[in-house]
Parts: C-alpha cells; sequence; structure tokens
C-alpha cells in the first residue's frame, strides 16, 4: 500500500484537508455540498481517525450514492490521501471556474481558446493543429458536415399542419396510462371512505353522500430523438415535420436531434411561428446531414436529459435508421441505461418499411432487445397508423 | 461502542457483515442517518436489518415497498368502520356534533401503518423500508419529507412527532434509478456477494451441523456457478437452502452422485433457462472442480 499523503506544513488541518478532498470528489464529479461536507467531519470524529482504511469505508459510506460512484471512491481516496508523499493535491482547492455543461464554446472559462496552445498574449508554439503556412489545412473531422443546410427549404408550413395532426393522435393514443392511486371522483369505482365520513358528519352520522374515487388518467410524456445523419436525409422532412407538429401538440414533449452530437431543439420548436421555429432549428443542428453516432448521442442523451426530462411516465421516440459509425456494444449499453429509467422505448426504422428488411446492422441488433416497439415509419401516413400499435403498449 | 463492536454483535446473532457494511451501519446508528443498502438479490440486504434489531434488542417495523404503495397504506389510515358505528351508537345516545368529532377523530380510531408506528415507538425501533425501487416516485418523495424531519401531519389530530428516532435502513435492487434527493440524505453502501472465506463463515454460522471438508465443496460450487451466465444468480439465502437440502439427504460428498446433485439444484436455479443450462454433466465438472 502507498503511503499516506505528506501535507504541507502550513496546512491549516483536518477540517480543511476534508473540505480538500470533498472539493478533489466534486472536481471528479461527485455531487457534493456543504452538508456531506459536515457530514464527513461528523461521521469521522465517531471513529479511529488515524486508522485509514476505516477513514476510507466511512467516507465512502457518506460520499457516495450509487454504485459506479462507490466502485470510482476507491480510486480518488487513494490519489488524495495515498498519493506516496508527492503533495499533488492543494489543500486549500483555487477558485474553479465553474462551466455550464450546457455552454458549448471553444473557449475556456479564462477566455482561452482551448484548441490553441499559446496564451492570447503569446503566439503559438506550433504543436497545434491550428498552425499556420499560408495555405490553410483542412482538418477532417469524424464526417462531420460543417455546411449549414436550411431546413426550411425541407419543410412545408402545410404539412406541418398535417403532422400537428397526425402528433395529437399519437399523443392521445399513449395518454390513457393509468395511475394506481386513487383520486377523489365524481363517477369513481370505490368509496371514498374518508369523504364519506367526512360528509356524514353532517348528517348526524348517516352517509346519505357516497362519494367515489377513481384512478386518474395520467400523461404520458413523448420524448422524441430524430437522427438527421447523411443516410436519413431523405425521411428528414418527414420527421421534421412530425416533430415540429408533435411539439404543437403536446406541451409536455421533448425533442431531440442528432448526427454526431445531441441537440436539443424543444426550446427552438416551441416558438409560436412555425417557419421561425424551423429556422431556428436549423441554426441548432449543425452538422446536419453528416454522419452518424447514435451510440455516443444515446449515451449522452441517457447521462444528462434522461435524468431530469425521462421517467416512468415517458415514452422514447427514436426516429433513425440505425446505422450508426460507432460499435453496437455501445448503442445497446446506452438504451439499458435509458430504459433503466423505467420508459417505454419505441424505435421507428425507415428501412423497416421496405420488402426483405431484417434487422442485421450491427446498431439495430444490438438495440433490438431493449426495445417495446419496432416499427417502420417513412411518412406521415405510417405514423398516423401506429396509433392502434401504440395503444397497446 | 466502535464499528468493530457492532461486527461481533451482528456476528453472534449469525450475520457475517464486511467491513464497509459494518461501518455504514455504525455511522448510520451514530449519525442517525438513514442507510440505502443496493445489491443484487440475495446477498442479504433484508437480513441484515432484521439482524440489526435482534442485535439492538429493539423492534423491526417493515415496509415493503411496491407499485401504487400511497399513504393509506404505508402511514395511517382512519378506521373507517369503527368510526361508523362509533358515530351510529352515539346518535342513539343522543350525542352529536363536536363531542362525536372529537371522539371518532382521536388516536384510538387511527391505524398505524409502518411508518407512523415506527416513530410512535419508546425505543428506537430498525425501520425496514424494503425494495424502495419498487414504490413509485411520489411516494420517494413522501418519504423524504418523514426521513428529514421524522414527524408526521394528520390534518385531523395535528402533527406527530417522533418519540424515538427510528433506525432506518432502505435497500435497492436497481430495477429503477432513485432520486438523487433520496440518494443526497442516506448514507450508502453497496452489498457485494461475498468472498469464499466470509460466505464459509456464513454457513458455519448458519449450519454449523455441515461438516468442514463438504461446507467447503458447497461454497466452491456456489462461488463457481456464479461465475457462469445465469439469468438469476444465486444468492446466499439460496447457498443455505442448497446446503439443508444437502444435510436433509444425508450427502457427504458432493461428487458422489450427479443425479442427487442435480436433483438439489431446485435450490439454487430459479429459471427454466438456467436449469437447461446447468445440466447434470455441467453440475458435476463444477463440483469436481470445486472438491
Amino acid at each position: 500500500m502507498s503511503r499516506v499523503t505528506r501535507f504541507a506544513a502550513r496546512d491549516p488541518g483536518p477540517a480543511a484537508r476534508v473540505a480538500g478532498f470533498i472539493a478533489h470528489l466534486r472536481e471528479n464529479g461527485l455531487r457534493l455540498g456543504v452538508a456531506e461536507a459536515e457530514l464527513s467531519l461528523n461521521a469521522l470524529a465517531h471513529i479511529d481517525a488515524a486508522r485509514a482504511d476505516d477513514c476510507r469505508r466511512v467516507l465512502r459510506a457518506v460520499c457516495t450514492g450509487c454504485k459506479e460512484e462507490a466502485e470510482r471512491f476507491d480510486a480518488l481516496f487513494d490519489s488524495f490521501w495515498m498519493d506516496a508523499g508527492r503533495v499533488k493535491q492543494r489543500v486549500t482547492p483555487k477558485p474553479h471556474v465553474a462551466l455550464n455543461d450546457d455552454v458549448h464554446s471553444t473557449r475556456d472559462g479564462t477566455g482561452q481558446d482551448t484548441s490553441a496552445s499559446g496564451t492570447s498574449t503569446a503566439p503559438d508554439t506550433g504543436d497545434g493543429e491550428a498552425e499556420s503556412d499560408g495555405t490553410g489545412k483542412l482538418i477532417a473531422t469524424e464526417q462531420r458536415n460543417l455546411s449549414r443546410r436550411d431546413l426550411r427549404d425541407l419543410v412545408r408550413a402545410d404539412e406541418i399542419a398535417e403532422a400537428e395532426a397526425v402528433a395529437r393522435r399519437i399523443g392521445a393514443a399513449l395518454r390513457d396510462s393509468r395511475s394506481r392511486r386513487r383520486i377523489a371522483a365524481r363517477k369513481g369505482d370505490r368509496l371514498h371512505f374518508r369523504k364519506t365520513i367526512r360528509r356524514s358528519l353532517s348528517t348526524g352520522g348517516e352517509p346519505l353522500h357516497l362519494l367515489r374515487k377513481r384512478r386518474p388518467d395520467r400523461e404520458r410524456k413523448i420524448v422524441a430523438l430524430c437522427d438527421v445523419s447523411g443516410s436519413m436525409s431523405v425521411y428528414a422532412q418527414v420527421f421534421l415535420a412530425f416533430l415540429a407538429g408533435l411539439m404543437r401538440a403536446d406541451k409536455n414533449a421533448d425533442a431531440y436531434l442528432f448526427h454526431t452530437r445531441l441537440v436539443r431543439i424543444t426550446e427552438a420548436l416551441r416558438d409560436k411561428d412555425t417557419m421561425r421555429a424551423i429556422g431556428r432549428m436549423s441554426l441548432m443542428a449543425d452538422g446536419f446531414g453528416g454522419g452518424s453516432k447514435i451510440g455516443p448521442s444515446l449515451k449522452r442523451f441517457a447521462e444528462t436529459y434522461a435524468k431530469r426530462f425521462v421517467d416512468g411516465r415517458s415514452v422514447v421516440l427514436i426516429l433513425s435508421d440505425g446505422f450508426d459509425t460507432e460499435p453496437p456494444e455501445h448503442l445497446g449499453a446506452a438504451l439499458e441505461k435509458l430504459k433503466k429509467r423505467g420508459c417505454k422505448i419505441i424505435w421507428l426504422n425507415p428501412l423497416k418499411g421496405w420488402r426483405d428488411y431484417a434487422p442485421i446492422a450491427g446498431g439495430m441488433a444490438a438495440a433490438l432487445p431493449h426495445l417495446d416497439l419496432f416499427a417502420a415509419a417513412n411518412t406521415l401516413d405510417d405514423l398516423a397508423a401506429l396509433e392502434t400499435e401504440l395503444v397497446r403498449l | 461502542m466502535t464499528w468493530t463492536d457492532l461486527q461481533s454483535a451482528l456476528g453472534e446473532h449469525g450475520y457475517v457483515a464486511s467491513g464497509d457494511l459494518s461501518v455504514a451501519l455504525h455511522l448510520a446508528l451514530t449519525l442517525e442517518r438513514p442507510l440505502l443498502l443496493e445489491g443484487a438479490a440475495g446477498v442479504g440486504k433484508t437480513e441484515v436489518a432484521r439482524t440489526l434489531s435482534l442485535a439492538q434488542d429493539t423492534k423491526l417495523i417493515r415496509l415493503q415497498c411496491y407499485e401504487g404503495l400511497d399513504a393509506s397504506q404505508s402511514i395511517y389510515e382512519w378506521n373507517y368502520q369503527r368510526q361508523l358505528l362509533t358515530i351510529r351508537s352515539a346518535a342513539e345516545d343522543g350525542q352529536t356534533g363536536k363531542s362525536v368529532e372529537d371522539r371518532i377523530f382521536s388516536r384510538e380510531f387511527l391505524l398505524e401503518r409502518p411508518l407512523l408506528a415506527a416513530i410512535t415507538q419508546d425505543q428506537s425501533p430498525v425501520l425496514l423500508i424494503d425494495e424502495i425501487d419498487r414504490a413509485d416516485e411520489e411516494f420517494e418523495a413522501y418519504l423524504l419529507e418523514v426521513l428529514s424531519d421524522y414527524q408526521i401531519s394528520v390534518p385531523e389530530l395535528g402533527t406527530i412527532t417522533a418519540s424515538s428516532k427510528p433506525i432506518v435502513i432502505l435497500t435497492s435492487n436497481g430495477t429503477r434509478d432513485l432520486s438523487d434527493a433520496l440518494r443526497r440524505r442516506c448514507l450508502y453502501s453497496y452489498v457485494e456477494y461475498p468472498d469464499r472465506t466470509t460466505e464459509l463463515a456464513i454457513l458455519k454460522a448458519r449450519c454449523p451441523e455441515v461438516e468442514a471438508r463438504l461446507a467447503e465443496q458447497i461454497i466452491g460450487f456456489v462461488q463457481r456457478l456464479r461465475e457462469e451466465e445465469l439469468e438469476k444468480t444465486p444468492g446466499v439465502a439460496e447457498m443455505l437452502d442448497f446446503a439443508a437440502a444437502l444435510m436433509g439427504l444425508g450427502i457427504a460428498d458432493l461428487t458422489d452422485d450427479p443425479a442427487v446433485l442435480q436433483s438439489t439444484l431446485t435450490t439454487l436455479l430459479k429459471t427454466q433457462s438456467d436449469q437447461a443450462q446447468i445440466t447434470a454433466e455441467v453440475a458435476a465438472r463444477i463440483a469436481g472442480k470445486a472438491a
């Protein structure tokens, strides 16, 4: 075992070290607040803090909250407390420039261009990719299409109106998901004892008014993820119209596009002016018609947005042909993770409408076990026909 | 009391707890925080709560969660039938209005469900909230409220504050993700399948009559079986059933008779495909390696 970290002589004491450790965990992605730091100190007071193993166990119980964190904890603990005498971590961490995950910028928090190796006041060292030799260099990005296409050329307003009607019907088909709990209702299937007895007091204990309760209908939330990679561009027209219609029809719906990365377009599509909404979407869908990384995109979705927007009442609609440039395991793992949130997953594949189509593309085969419904969808009519199948889910 | 004392106290009642788990339990006791236990089915999450209540010599109150669990099943409910009868008899005695109302909404008419029962004990009980991942999110949110203040408000009666803080243990099998809010409020420990020596100790504690050689074989067999790709990996409880079955059949050596071994596998393999996968030959081979 490695030796315990030797802290600097002017180290302010154990409390600061624990605070430093919490900051170290926080920087490594564990969500911990001041309350956890306080609890850690409290907990350490209850054991023999001179024994490293006990401390490790105590801090693990306090600072971790799920299996993945518990597995990572040992390495994080070692790097802070056990780094064989080399003082890597400063006890009082320097103020961290917090960057929101939602902010995508090539400039980092200090205003430096992240791809440039020089500082803003000194020239590049020449190691960076942006080295200029006067002729210019085209860098091949993972098939990302940088030419911006205006989606307004693809989608017409009347189609959106039609798609809206379809989306409304599909939304209604998915809606009838009943809760198990009962609430008071005029026409209920069971007696609402609590209310009946309450009311009976006013009539001297005679339950004259029998009040009832029933299972309320709960709305299902639709989350649509649309693949807009090159291979899907033929179908994009239909699907984008569908997305736009869906957002109009259903106030709770949520929509995303993905190609080589994932973009949330819910806010953009909520714009009252239909064409302006599509315009805003095309500004965001930079890279439209390029390569497709389905697995990593869905993984990113499962790890970020899904935690906020997907629960047991959600239906995740994936509109994609399943041609993935990444290994199929990514896709399988991402869907499994998504499925754990308790949602239904529906995959609409335009190719499935072809005769003799079999889902042999690696990605599609990996995805199949996790799907609740795998259906064809090429045109708006196909989408409308889904209504009957969705009721059964 | 240190955590090693707790570990040996649990050991006296037949539960062999790992160091990690003992420390987590010790903290839950001293800091009065709920403890969230996760792990595969059959690693002894529920059992640890039972043993803890024995070791602490206190009551175990168990709330089994399921989808649709609601307040009237988990916290309290009025005894409506009795209230009705009381109202009727009060009317015959000529009592009405306020006095009847005060009477029928008193503690006498309140049916205590596990959560309310847990905070109204004289001595801190162990409150086991089993398989919290099966309850739905609304219930989780309500539970958070109870766990943070240890008080429950009944509109007709007022707020009932805990007379003693229960020792709360939550278990989850990970069928769905729990909310971050709940995880934050709890201490956490992930319970793994026990290693060879630990499992041997468990078997010795629970079935002292099993001979040392057979015990070694049983543990070796079960540990190897867990490495196979099974739908449902056998847990500790299944291992103990398996040992009991072998004892009942009077088997002294696992490798003696493949047919008998195969017939006792019903205690370990709980799905049809698993049983089809571990045939008599496969079982005999695993037993041979374990011996």
